[in-house]
């Protein structure tokens, strides 16, 4: 087992005739990941090559999940497109029996994604993740299922589900459950955006019902109050021990740290308080990201499991 | 991207939000000339900053830190407290509790006409993360810092939600005039207003819209006497106008520069320059090197698109700040390949005739090749395969070479 994607996914790559469609739509092949097609408007009929496998193109997310049976989309659609693709990605699949989108895309206006969520929250059958992350990922015992932009090489089948709102901070703490010789269930970037489709209590309460992941690490970072939430709910509702890290200490009040959404405004947001949200919940903190790999193996020991 | 308060208020009239009569201005001739115009007996002489706070901020003289007034918004009674207030406020420091100690030099002035205040109310519009909606949230007790209402009196405060989907509902908005306790026609303009703005706020793809105060005045009528509006930089591209609006002198200079390389930078006050990619990691780097008892001199994520001409405006970035005594680089490769961030590395390091402690920390694609590349360069370079690692190495070696 592991969270909404694995072998079985099929999906499909939005924005497949861009350069990054074309770019990661390789490298997830590469992965093993099932690439089934792909959608853009107006360039339907034709089949790309990639990584030698055959990619057909279609108009439209409609056509694409009846012809191919996709049950997962990623967006490499330009921001100014993304929260159209994202809104016909979810009518599709919620027409064509459910599905799971991704969107990797940067700099979405909010009020288009205050509008995008809304209707994606309108499809019980569909879930969104991000926008502005690196996507989703599997491993298997050879490659995976990679729906996103992460170094599908870095990562390893294990028991250790990670859930952050940064990109390469990700890959960190993939890193560090590696120095300690433990892999992943699976890895989720929500994004680092203020408005955006999953979030981490809907991961963590995914994690606790997975067989497979047995512990969880959580990358939080300065901005609204989504890891204090996160931390509430596990302190009632999660049995795996969760490792906790918060990016942003050191960041200056009302500045914006690269993501739209990494911004202490009034007061809120601090990494501190976050910090202590995760030690009041029991969650077991690292502050230094260095430090994720030897608090995990504490919290394994702690937990009974290594 | 923040607006001033007249920029604001012409958008406002604009969108049939009321305001009052006002005059951009940026000398003491153009104030007094405003001031004839309006033909009001009272008026109000407006430091106009991106920052909160001005009426109890204090002007100081530039050069010589001499303090010259107090309060950055005054009420003038006579042509000749125009010319006195404007005289004081032009071209001098402006210190509030938002722009911190260093404050901001006043370039502009809105001379505005006088208005009879019955009541102040708080009136604000922003994105809510939580409900992923558009809240609009207002307060009978305007003119006073929102974060203390919410502090003192929280009962004060009151919230509706507008559908994503659906709008406003206007039962919501009358709800909202009564708990803000109105009646008869100020009741009819707050129902108006609050729609202007929720309108206006869509129109003109907003993050944030605050006015206070709003006014009752004594003949009933709802008034937007302040105003401060930030707009969602990502939508930039569908508000070609915006550029007009943006003031240069309330821009970082170097933030302006670093976006042009696809990167993002802030400056902060310490002695240890930071490049990273991703801005999470970026982040963490900071933290980390603070763990480590130093303090990092700035934020900056080269982003996944970096190049070697990027790379190089970032060390050029970095080294102008002259507090940086040492540079720490920490990629994870993901799209960015170490290799590449090495080369990269060796020649900006030449151009920028580094002279500073390096170190550097290579993770993920192609670390191996990029350490390596490193290793036989005749570049002074340190290397570290942890984060902790590469924040110890250089924290110990600026405090050596200080």
């Amino acid at each position: 087992m592991s969270i909404w994607v694995d072998e079985n996914s099929k999906v499909l790559i939005q924005g497949i005739t861009g350069n990054q469609g074309r770019f990661h739509g390789t490298r997830m092949i590469d992965y093993e990941t099932n690439v089934v097609g792909g959608v853009t408007p107006g360039k339907g009929g034709q089949k790309l090559d990639f990584s030698g496998k055959e990619i057909p193109v279609y108009d439209s997310m409609q056509e694409a999940i009846k012809k191919t049976g996709a049950n997962v989309s990623v967006i490499y659609v330009p921001a100014r497109f993304a929260s159209s693709a994202i809104i016909e990605a979810a009518n599709a699949f919620q027409e064509g029996g459910g599905g799971l989108i991704v969107c990797i895309t940067e700099g979405i206006p909010i009020l288009d994604m205050v509008n995008a969520v809304a209707n994606v929250e309108k499809c019980p059958d569909v879930r969104l993740i991000g926008p502005n992350c690196p996507g989703i990922i599997t491993p298997r015992e050879n490659g995976g299922c990679k729906v996103g932009i992460m170094p599908g090489f870095i990562h390893a089948k294990g028991r250790i589900g990670i859930v952050s709102k940064s990109g390469t901070l990700t890959y960190e703490a993939v890193a560090q459950t590696m120095s300690v010789g433990e892999g992943q269930s699976t890895c989720v970037g929500i994004g680092g955006d203020p408005v955006n489709g999953t979030g981490f209590i809907d991961c963590l309460s995914a994690f606790e019902d997975d067989e497979q992941t047995e512990a969880v690490v959580l990358i939080g970072e300065i901005g609204g109050t989504a890891e204090e939430e996160a931390a509430e709910w596990a302190s009632e509702n999660m049995s795996k021990p969760i490792v906790g890290f918060v990016a942003g200490s050191t960041a200056p009040a009302g500045k914006r740290m690269g993501h739209a959404g990494a911004i202490i405004s009034g007061g809120k947001g601090t990494a501190e308080e976050k910090f202590a949200a995760f030690e009041k919940a029991g969650i077991y903190v690292a502050r230094d990201p260095s430090e994720i790999g030897n608090v995990l193996i504490k919290a394994l020991k702690e937990a009974g499991i290594r | 991207m923040n607006i001033h308060e007249y920029q604001a208020k012409a958008i406002f009239s604009d969108s049939g939000v009321k305001v009052v009569k006002g005059i951009h201005c940026i000398s003491v001739e153009e104030a007094l000339q405003a001031y004839d115009e309006l033909e009001s007996d009272i008026v109000a002489v407006k430091s106009q900053i991106h920052a909160g706070g001005r009426g109890k901020g204090i002007l100081y003289d530039p050069i010589t830190d001499d303090l010259i007034m107090e309060g950055g918004v005054k009420i003038a009674f006579s042509r000749e407290e125009v010319k006195e207030y404007a005289t004081s406020i032009i071209g001098n420091k402006l210190v509030t509790k938002q722009t911190g100690k260093d404050g901001k030099i006043v370039n502009n002035l809105y001379i505005e006409s006088g208005c009879k205040i019955s009541h102040e109310y708080y009136l604000a519009l922003l994105i809510d993360r939580e409900t992923k909606s558009v809240l609009i949230m207002g307060s009978t007790e305007g003119g006073v810092d929102i974060e203390e209402v919410a502090e003192n009196t929280p009962e004060a405060i009151h919230k509706i939600w507008a559908d994503p989907l659906e709008g406003l509902a206007n039962e919501d908005v009358q709800m909202f005039a009564d708990l803000l306790g109105l009646e008869g026609q100020s009741k009819n303009e707050m129902f108006e207003m609050v729609n202007s703005l929720y309108a206006m706020f869509l129109d003109k793809d907003c993050s944030m819209i605050e006015i206070n105060p709003l006014v009752r005045s004594e003949e009933g009528e709802i008034i937007a006497l302040d105003g401060k509006v930030s707009f969602d930089d990502s939508a930039d591209f569908r508000h070609p106008w915006r550029g007009d609006l943006v003031d240069l002198t309330e821009e970082e200079e170097v933030e302006i520069r670093a976006n042009e390389y696809g990167l993002s930078y802030v400056k902060l006050d310490g002695n240890i320059g930071c490049l990273v990619n991703g801005a999470g990691l970026a982040m963490a780097s900071m933290d980390v090197i603070k763990l480590y008892g130093s303090e990092p001199a700035n934020f900056l994520d080269i982003g996944g698109g970096a190049t070697r001409e990027s790379i190089t405006a970032a060390f050029e970035i970095i080294l102008e700040d002259e507090n940086v005594e040492g540079i720490l680089v920490n990629i994870f490769g993901g799209i960015i390949q170490c290799d590449m961030v090495a080369n990269s590395v060796i020649e900006a390091s030449k151009e920028v005739a580094l002279s500073v402690p390096l170190v550097v920390r290579f993770s993920g694609t192609n670390h191996i090749e990029g350490m390596e590349i490193l290793n036989n360069s005749d570049l002074d370079v340190h290397t570290a395969n942890t984060l902790a690692e590469g924040a110890e190495k250089i924290v110990n070696l600026t405090r050596r070479s200080s």
